[in-house]
């Protein structure tokens, strides 16, 4: 098991990171952060498809997500 | 922040991706989408990857990263528009113990600063520069740069660049291969996962021809500037991808691990 954790006040909406997971499972809140910016979330039943990647992470300009694994998950090299 | 429960680690769980603690826990002045982010992050990883954070000394330039020092918690100076790389030149000549790095755009380092570039790169100081090309003047609103590409609108050319009038946008990474003291000059571009991680290794790289002592160290990163470019970042990001990447190639363009050391 995966799991993102997007930090609201943080992300500026850019969309950036939805371009990029491989399960296509982030998508645009419909919630506005206190500077404004409308910011980006994986919906709670999606969560599952999660793998891990962290390729959101890594192309996020404002370093707004952060990507936790299961050690198991690690181990079996998949998830 | 109200992130925090979410944060907590499970028995079973760990963190997939570190942020690097030298890399400050605050939001940046950046528009949404701006490269400057993820180029500041990859700076903080290879810093903290070979264990010299305590003895960096970063060289800010002026134009949208003129606050890096906000972002990165490692000394600093400010230079002059331009300056950077003669600012860094004093600075490593006098602590010749420290990493010294400059961070600047390409109006700072094509234009105004081009001849302390060229000289620097030329004498081989033992310094890094990180340079990221997004084809503006980002900071006073998107003037035409060297490198804005042919047919570009911007403020000052609002018909688009023209050959003719303003010449061929410049080709830095390769111009700075050509110069005697240079140990590594290359390109690398921000706008997807795969060129990230490339990025970060040419990144490192020009760090390390640092530390080993072999010469002047070069890194080109393209890098997107939505807001002046009038589009949303995820069309910056195409246009970096079908507009910059084919007039501005990605790759290696010296490297003297490879072959000869500099003088
Ligand atoms: C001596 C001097 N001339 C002009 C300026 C105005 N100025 C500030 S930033 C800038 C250009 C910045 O562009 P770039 O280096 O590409 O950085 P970016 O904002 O695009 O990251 C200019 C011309 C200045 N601050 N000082
Ligand atoms: S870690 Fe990978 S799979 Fe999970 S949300 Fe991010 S990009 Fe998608
Ligand atoms: S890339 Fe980062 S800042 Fe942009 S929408 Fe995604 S989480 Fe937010
Ligand atoms: S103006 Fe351009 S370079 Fe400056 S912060 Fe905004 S997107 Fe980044
Ligand atoms: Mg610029």
């Amino acid at each position: 098991m995966s799991r993102v954790v997007f930090l609201d006040e943080r992300c500026k909406g850019c969309l950036l990171c939805t371009t990029v997971c491989p399960k296509g499972i982030i998508v645009q809140s419909s919630r506005f952060n206190r500077q404004g910016y409308k910011v980006a979330e994986v919906p709670a039943d999606a969560m599952k498809d999660c793998t891990g990647c962290a390729s959101c992470a890594l192309i996020c300009p404002d370093v707004a997500i952060r990507v936790i694994k299961s050690r198991k998950a690690k181990k079996a090299g998949k998830e | 922040m109200q992130a925090d429960e979410r944060l907590a680690l499970a028995d079973d769980e760990q963190m997939a991706f570190e942020v690097p603690d030298v890399l400050v826990d605050r939001a940046t002045h950046y528009c949404p989408g701006c490269h400057h982010g993820i180029a500041h992050r990859l700076v903080a990883e290879v810093l903290e990857e070979m264990g010299v954070v305590d003895d960096t000394i970063c060289v800010a330039s002026i134009g949208c990263s003129v606050f890096i020092y906000n972002y990165l918690a490692v000394d600093s100076v400010e230079a002059p528009h331009g300056r950077a790389p003669a600012v860094a030149t004093g600075v490593k000549r006098g602590r010749t113990d420290k990493i010294v790095f400059t961070y600047q755009g390409d109006g700072d380092l094509a234009s105004i600063g081009l001849a302390e570039v060229m000289h620097a790169a030329n004498r081989g100081e033992r310094i890094t520069i990180v340079f990221v090309n997004n084809t503006v003047y980002g900071m006073t609103g998107g003037q035409m740069a060297p490198t804005t590409l042919i047919g570009q609108k911007t403020t000052t050319c609002p018909g688009g660049r023209c050959r003719d009038r303003e010449g061929m946008p410049i080709r830095m990474a390769e111009i700075i291969a050509g110069l005697g003291g240079v140990a590594y000059s290359a390109r690398a571009s921000l706008d997807s996962v795969k060129n990230i991680r490339a990025a970060k290794k040419a990144v490192r790289k020009a760090f390390d021809v640092q530390q080993q002592g072999l010469g002047f160290g070069f890194v080109e990163l393209l890098s997107g500037c939505p807001t002046n470019w009038r589009m949303d970042a995820v069309k910056a990001n195409t246009r970096i991808r079908e507009e910059m990447i084919p007039y501005f190639p990605l790759g290696v363009y010296k490297d003297v691990t490879e072959g000869e050391g500099v003088c």
